[in-house]
């Protein structure tokens, strides 16, 4: 009997992602939902307020950022050497090491762990990996019950969704949607939306089950090669649990999340809470560093981590889109961003949602399904100036732009390049490369476009949706210049 | 591929001493859409003694190519504009986001050739931003001739964020004494134009330069001014089709490029 049927909950959804169209229905569907629109805007500048506060101090910030950038670069660019070092690290700590390239690797890996160990059931910490490999739904269609102990995941999983935001799992839900889904689901619990008593119900809920679970999950925020401590951070306390009271502590990650030393931390944890809650610091932080040893009066009694690539090798290769994987997953850029604040995290189909999700997700899901994605943006430049780690996205995205959209070629950095290839388009630019090239050309086409100006279309696609038409002026500045001389 | 970062900290340029002649380059935007905010920065720079040179071979930045995900054609447009400027004047751009392209991207897209590369370079060292110039080089000071009057300002992403020009718009306002700025809510968020982002997800950018609309009118502002016509055409053109849906006979949130009001304010086009 799975966590979730104990609930009487539905199924988790898999990723929705199928098609540019789809995309663009489900945007079009958020952009138009006036209850969205009021309470993203609503959380995402409580949000963007928070972190404000929290660097009050502009020059404190640009040293802290570049730090942080630099700190995560170096790791980057020892990545091989690092991940070994951290194996080696943790295998003497007694910590099993796994290594998976795809998600179902991943997930068989931790259902061969879940299976020798006859579990029934994982209790599981917040962990964005465990989303991105669809982690529940692969252990429920094996008959173990993964149930999660993040509130806000919590009530993602009750409700049958994926997470709208990173951090934030459930904030596209109301204290009434969550109400109601508790009364619906969770046995002998009446509808009362007091936010206060619906935190205790969950709290009693998932304490039992912590008790009862076979297996913790977690992710990591952290991987410290030199001394093989992976690093946890949470506001619940949940994550402590998951990694301390079952007899086995499972943790997966991404390979990207090492760094060399301990001291690499701590300017990179202090930037990630402040820029992701705008808390000074979370309320824990979480260092571990192998099972239980002889004595010891808790902890479990077996640690594993799983390493995941999924696509992240792809983006290692070149040297720009190394960059994408400097994040350190604080939603900062989402919370920051006009179009996750207008469309949520719904609506992008993938488990990574805003400017975040519209770089990373490419690689882990290939161009052929995400070719779209990366023209979602009007490139105004905020999510890259919040980013703790100073990722250029927009200048990954219009990278992915020209990898989605350029011809089919032999030897593509990414998989699914030229997904997006449209031959009319490429054909245009073409066109419009010739005629503004040219200073000739050029000259003689803007006569001709402010001349014939009343020929003008009216209807102008996009553009005249919601405004009046573009004309051309009836002079162009060339010739008014010229008039004066 | 490690360019100056842009953004943040661009105030810290060193400027140079007011020149005898500048460049102006004055995007194909503001050439075939709105020209006369081009002729209004021209007559401010010329009444300051200055020079303005319009070389006639200009064309675009290529911006549209590069941001679109189309660096070669951006390449063969840009390329075509290396040779406009011979001599060793500054070059004025009357927009944010194409004075952002060349200071910024230029180099980039020539990274595989080197000549063109150090050519870039050196047009974009001495490439600047209208308000940015007016304000840094020329030392704008004029008297304000206008009525007492409150306008709302929209800077653009580009101006903001890859020219640091937030605060030299503010200033230029402020010097002129008899204007008050109203700022709005949400004022460093995105119109939501961006190029084909209009075209291509035109709910979202619909979706934007509503909510943009709204809070620049909410200020109670008589206009919005702005110093690129990119943003200028956007918000303008929403507002006029929200004043056509309403019935309203009078535009209610006129907008001026930057040059163009300060022209108007300091004396006019004579
Ligand atoms: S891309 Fe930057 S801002 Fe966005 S989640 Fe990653 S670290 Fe945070």
């Amino acid at each position: 009997m799975s966590a979730q049927t104990a609930h009487g909950s539905s199924t988790e959804k898999p990723i929705a992602f199928v098609s540019a169209q789809a995309l663009r229905e489900r945007m079009h569907t958020a952009v138009n939902d006036p209850h969205l629109r009021s309470s993203f805007r609503g959380a995402m500048d409580f949000l963007m307020a928070k972190r404000a506060a929290q660097f009050p101090d502009e020059s404190e910030l640009a040293s802290l950022r570049s730090l942080s950038e630099g700190i995560r670069q170096y790791s980057l660019a020892r990545l091989p050497d690092l991940l070994e070092q951290l194996e080696a690290s943790l295998t003497k700590n007694g910590v099993q090491v796994h290594w998976a390239e795809t998600p179902a690797e991943a997930n068989a890996i931790m259902l061969g762990i879940a299976q020798r160990h006859q579990a029934k059931l994982i209790v599981k910490g917040k962990s964005m990996v465990s989303e991105e490999i669809e982690f529940n739904h692969a252990m429920e269609a094996a008959g173990v019950g993964a149930l999660e102990s993040d509130m806000g995941e919590y009530i993602v999983q009750l409700a049958g969704e994926k997470p709208s935001h990173i951090i934030m799992p459930a904030i596209h839900q109301t204290k009434q949607q969550i109400a109601k889904l508790f009364a619906e689901h969770i046995p002998g619990v009446e509808y009362t939306d007091n936010v206060d008593a619906l935190i205790q119900i969950g709290r009693r809920v998932l304490r039992e089950k912590f008790e009862i679970a076979d297996i913790g999950l977690s992710g990591v925020n952290f991987a410290v090669a030199e001394t093989g401590t992976l690093c946890l951070v949470e506001n619940e306390g949940n994550g402590r649990m998951c990694t301390t009271v079952p007899k086995v502590h499972i943790a997966v990650t991404g390979i990207e999340k090492v760094v060399e030393k301990l001291e690499h931390v701590a300017p990179l944890f202090s930037i990630l809470t402040r820029s992701a809650t705008g808390q000074a610091v979370s309320t824990y932080f979480n260092m571990i560093s192998g099972p239980r040893k002889p004595g010891e009066k808790d902890g479990p009694e077996e640690v594993h981590l799983v390493l995941l690539d999924n696509g992240r090798t792809q983006a290692y290769a070149d040297e720009q889109l190394r960059k994408t994987l400097q994040c350190i997953r604080c939603g900062a850029c989402m919370n920051h961003c006009p179009v996750y604040t207008r469309i949520g995290g719904h609506a992008y189909g993938t488990t990574y949602p805003g400017p975040i999700g519209k770089i990373v997700s490419p690689h882990m899901m290939g161009l052929e399904e995400t070719h779209l994605l990366p023209t979602v943006s009007s490139l105004c430049g905020a999510c890259g100036e919040v980013c703790p780690v100073k990722i250029p996205i927009p200048e990954l995205l219009i990278r992915l732009r020209e990898e989605a959209q350029s011809e089919p070629h032999a030897n593509p950095a990414m998989v699914g390049q030229g997904a997006g290839y449209n031959k009319l388009a490429s054909f245009g630019w073409r066109m419009w490369a010739r005629v503004y090239g040219r200073p000739g050309s050029y000259r003689a086409f803007s006569w001709l476009a402010t001349r014939f100006r009343m020929f003008s279309p009216s209807k102008q696609g996009g553009w005249t949706a919601a405004r009046t038409p573009l004309t051309p002026a009836p002079r162009r500045l060339r010739d008014m210049v010229k008039d004066r001389r | 591929m490690s360019s100056p970062s842009p953004g943040a900290g661009q105030a810290a340029r060193a400027y140079p001493a007011r020149p005898a002649a500048v460049y102006f380059y004055a995007t194909c935007l503001v050439d075939m859409f709105v020209p006369e905010a081009g002729m209004d920065a021209i007559t401010l720079l010329e009444r300051e003694g200055i020079r303005v040179i319009f070389p006639d071979n200009q064309t675009c930045c290529g911006q549209p190519a590069f941001t679109s995900g189309f660096p070669d054609e951006a390449r063969e447009v840009a390329a075509s504009q290396l040779d406009l400027f011979p001599e060793d004047y500054p070059i004025v751009v009357p927009s944010g986001s194409c004075a952002g392209m060349i200071r910024w991207h230029w180099e980039k897209i020539f990274a595989d050739d080197p000549a063109r590369k150090a050519r870039a370079a050196a047009i974009a060292a001495r490439t600047f931003e209208f308000a940015e110039f007016l304000l840094h080089v020329v030392g704008f000071q004029r008297k304000d001739e206008g009525a007492p009057v409150t306008v709302a300002l929209h800077t653009s992403c580009s101006a903001r964020r890859e020219m640091g020009t937030l605060l030299m718009g503010r200033e230029l306002l402020a010097r002129l004494g008899n204007v008050k700025l109203a700022i709005h809510d949400h004022e460093s968020e995105c119109c939501g134009f961006g190029g084909s982002f209009s075209l291509k997800h035109p709910d979202i950018s619909t979706a934007m330069v509503s909510d943009k609309v709204a809070s620049l009118k909410a200020t109670g502002a008589r206009q919005v001014v702005t110093a690129d016509c990119g943003c200028m055409l956007n918000i303008t053109k929403r507002a006029a089709r929200e004043d056509i849906d309403a019935g309203r006979a009078t535009a209610s949130l006129p907008g001026e490029h930057l040059a163009t009001f300060l022209l108007k304010r300091t004396g006019g086009r004579k």
